[in-house]
């Protein structure tokens, strides 16, 4: 089946994403560095690509923009300064913001867990953390071994801290929270 | 007997690594008519130069030969060289060691050696009987014809007529301007081209030194650089109305055509009213075109939200089309699709290319602008095909970069025709006789160094005439071409090698053999004294009227008859 470019998508994750994305002329280097590349169905310059033709759902629905891990390889490697990696937060907010269903559900709940404990802690609290990850993974038994290694070296503390600016996280969280969706 | 001296050049071992010089010295020093005799590393340098000279004076010498590499690269420096030391340059000969000895003999030494030898006393043969000659001075008409009143011609001809030489332009249609007077917005920063084009022509028009034809066409051109006749007819309220003029030198600037779209059926070219190409957009861009500049479907007249261009639209396709890139597209769709988003801003704008060459300065970034700026998708794939359904136009295609196919719902298809030859340049070659390539385009006398002259001396181009091309180049090449002209016109007269065909006119029977023998139409009769003459512009010394010649009455200078058979007898001599 032909696909229909829908040229009005570009300029939303653009303006979402503050990524020049239509500067995009496919020399490849952001897909040849990623380490994540090999896993992904759709590399970061495909991802692109699709956001040029506006190819929405296709973008929304992948695995591929969770699989990212962020390590902005691509975006300092890129001619056009364009930073794949905030091009496809900027989808996986919109993705979050539809309640499209994610591509790689256990990604998507680490990213929770983490952001729940620092809206909690206002910092990261690694148990509290792992527990509601694992509860909502429902995956509970694997990683077992390295976390009893981390907690016999005292890496996992037992109780969480809150921090003492709890006021300006929350205000953070306001600023940059659901509001910004696609 | 004249004093002969004979200069062996080893070209580093380009000559001696083959030929044995010494012992080619050694050999040619037993001749008694060779005065002197010596071999040395470069001839062609300052101390080997200097070498010719001094023994010039030294041992008096008549003749000098160089035995080294062909004439055709230094025999002006070894006449210059002899000249200098007060021998005439045509007592200078050339013996051609390397190209046709050292060069094709690597294997064989010996004979190679052999043949130096020989090659050598041939043209001691011959040096015997040169005649001392003086180059032929012809007159020179200091008058250019420009032919086409584009933006190429209009150039080509201020430039021309700006350094005080009158220009004649002809110019087929009734206006000035050609092409560009068609197009709208110019890249790189979109201004009326009509304000500039405008100055131009009110320049030509007020010119004290332009005479411009409109609605004239040349139709003969006969003589040679420095002294063309050129037949101009010009349409006069439906009577065609004649001129001749002398002319010293011509510039062709006749442009383009854009190849028909009839031809592209996949495209629906000329089938479908709302698929077009570039030009018809620009009339449509143009404030005063059809629309008033508004950009409009030429089937219902409303405004197209979502237009569609294909590049490449019989370029680089060298099965069907014309196989070589058009070189303006990838710039004027850039162009017309910013134009087209500037209009209708909430209007799509979707380009199909393969590759996009904007080779320009600022050109890439214009190119760039128009994705990121003005959100125009280009998508890398020719499109496969256009049809038109429901008042739609379909354009099918793949994006090739992520391997989907992709099909745009248009309103509006423009297709970037190939840019080819004009249909009677052809025509207008023969006439000048000069050529085109295999696909009508005027040739250049040489694609890197020699890109605005012709093979035929005083004829010049500029222009799309030549090659697609667009403005800024268009404009460079017609005030190369002027230039031309113009170095042409600073002499004083023109100078041409006297070593050419020459009558005696008691001989000559006036058979007029040599007339239809001669390829460059420089034999003609006398018109009543019964006799042939010769053209000493357009002779070349090629000898083809020597041969057919039944009474040996025509000659060539410094290769007469008598000199080849001493030739051949001293070559037979060892035999």
């Amino acid at each position: 089946m032909a696909i229909q470019p829908d040229l009005s998508f570009a300029p939303r994750v653009a303006e979402l994403s503050h990524q020049p994305v239509q500067r995009c002329y496919y020399c490849l280097r952001c897909s040849a560095g990623c380490p994540a590349a090999p896993f992904m169905e759709y590399t970061p310059a495909q991802i692109l690509r699709l956001v040029q033709l506006g190819q929405k759902e296709t973008l929304l629905r992948s695995s591929a923009i969770w699989l990212c891990i962020g390590c902005e390889t691509c975006g300092t490697r890129c001619p056009n300064e364009i930073h794949a990696g905030a091009v496809i937060d900027a989808l996986r907010q919109m993705a979050v913001a539809e309640g499209v269903p994610v591509g790689e559900r256990t990604v998507f709940q680490l990213h929770r867990a983490f952001l729940d404990s620092i809206r909690t802690w206002g910092r990261l609290h690694e148990l509290t953390m792992l527990m509601q990850y694992k509860l909502t993974s429902r995956d509970l038994f694997s990683d077992l071994d390295m976390g009893l290694d981390m907690f016999r070296k005292g890496k996992i503390h037992p109780w969480p801290k809150r921090i003492k600016g709890m006021a300006q996280v929350k205000g953070l969280f306001e600023v940059t929270g659901e509001r910004q969706t696609g | 007997m004249k004093r002969v001296g004979v200069f062996v050049c080893h070209c580093g071992t380009n000559i001696a690594g083959t030929v044995d010089v010494e012992r080619v010295i050694e050999e040619i020093r037993k001749y008694p008519e060779i005065v002197y005799a010596v071999d040395y590393k470069y001839m062609c340098s300052d101390p080997g130069q200097r070498l010719i000279r001094d023994h010039i004076r030294q041992d008096r010498l008549d003749a000098v030969i160089v035995a080294a590499c062909s004439p055709a690269m230094h025999e002006t420096t070894f006449r210059r060289t002899g000249e200098s030391a007060g021998l005439n340059p045509y007592q200078v000969e050339i013996a051609n060691i390397r190209e046709q000895d050292s060069w094709v003999h690597q294997a064989h030494r010996e004979a190679a050696t052999a043949k130096a030898i020989e090659t050598i006393r041939t043209i001691v043969a011959k040096v015997q009987y040169n005649e001392s000659l003086l180059p032929i001075y012809l007159p020179l008409v200091k008058r250019a014809l420009v032919i086409g009143g584009g933006i190429a011609g209009m150039q080509a001809a201020l430039d021309v007529a700006d350094a005080g030489y009158p220009v004649v332009l002809v110019e087929k249609s009734d206006h000035l301007g050609g092409r560009m007077a068609e197009l709208s917005g110019l890249y790189l920063n979109l201004e009326d081209g009509a304000a500039h084009l405008a100055a131009r022509i009110e320049a030509v028009q007020r010119h004290p030194n332009i005479q411009l034809l409109l609605n004239a066409q040349v139709t003969g051109v006969g003589g040679y650089v420095g002294n063309f006749t050129v037949q101009v007819s010009q349409q006069v309220e439906g009577e065609l109305v004649p001129y001749t003029f002398d002319i010293g030198a011509i510039v062709v600037a006749t442009g383009y055509d854009l190849y028909r779209q009839e031809r592209l059926g996949e495209y629906g070219g000329g089938r479908y009213p709302d698929v077009i190409d570039g030009l018809q957009m620009e009339a449509m861009l143009r404030p005063d075109g059809p629309t008033a500049g508004r950009i409009l479907r030429p089937s219902d007249g409303r405004v197209p939200k979502e237009v569609v261009w294909v590049q490449c639209a019989g370029s680089r396709d060298p099965e069907l089309h014309m196989p070589y890139c058009s070189k303006v597209c990838c710039m004027y769709v850039a162009k017309q699709a910013i134009l087209y988003r500037q209009q209708v801003p909430d209007g799509q704008a979707t380009v199909f290319y393969i590759d996009i060459r904007s080779q320009g300065k600022g050109y890439e970034e214009f190119v760039q602008r128009a994705m990121e700026e003005h959100s125009v998708l280009y998508i890398r794939g020719k499109a496969s095909k256009v049809f038109q359904e429901n008042g739609r136009v379909t354009v099918w295609g793949v994006d090739t970069l992520t391997g989907l196919p992709v099909e745009v719902q248009a309103d509006l298809v423009v297709l970037a025709t190939a840019t080819v030859a004009r249909a009677d340049a052809v025509e207008l070659a023969q006439r000048l006789r000069i050529s085109t390539d295999a696909t009508g385009f005027f040739n250049e006398a040489h694609p890197k160094l020699r890109p605005v002259e012709t093979n035929t001396a005083g004829i010049f181009l500029a222009g799309a005439a030549q090659f697609p091309k667009d403005i800024p180049e268009t404009v460079a090449q017609a005030s190369g071409a002027a230039s031309k002209v113009l170095s042409l016109f600073s002499q004083r007269q023109m100078v041409a090698e006297p070593t050419i065909a020459t009558v005696d006119v008691d001989l000559c029977s006036g058979c007029g053999l040599c007339v239809p023998a001669c390829p460059y139409n420089a034999r003609e009769m006398h018109p009543w004294r019964g006799y042939s003459v010769v053209h000493e512009a357009l002779c070349q010394g090629c000898g083809a009227c020597m041969m057919v010649c039944p009474n040996k009455a025509t000659r060539v200078r410094n290769l007469s008859t008598g000199q080849v058979l001493r030739m051949m007898e001293a070559y037979l001599e060892r035999l």
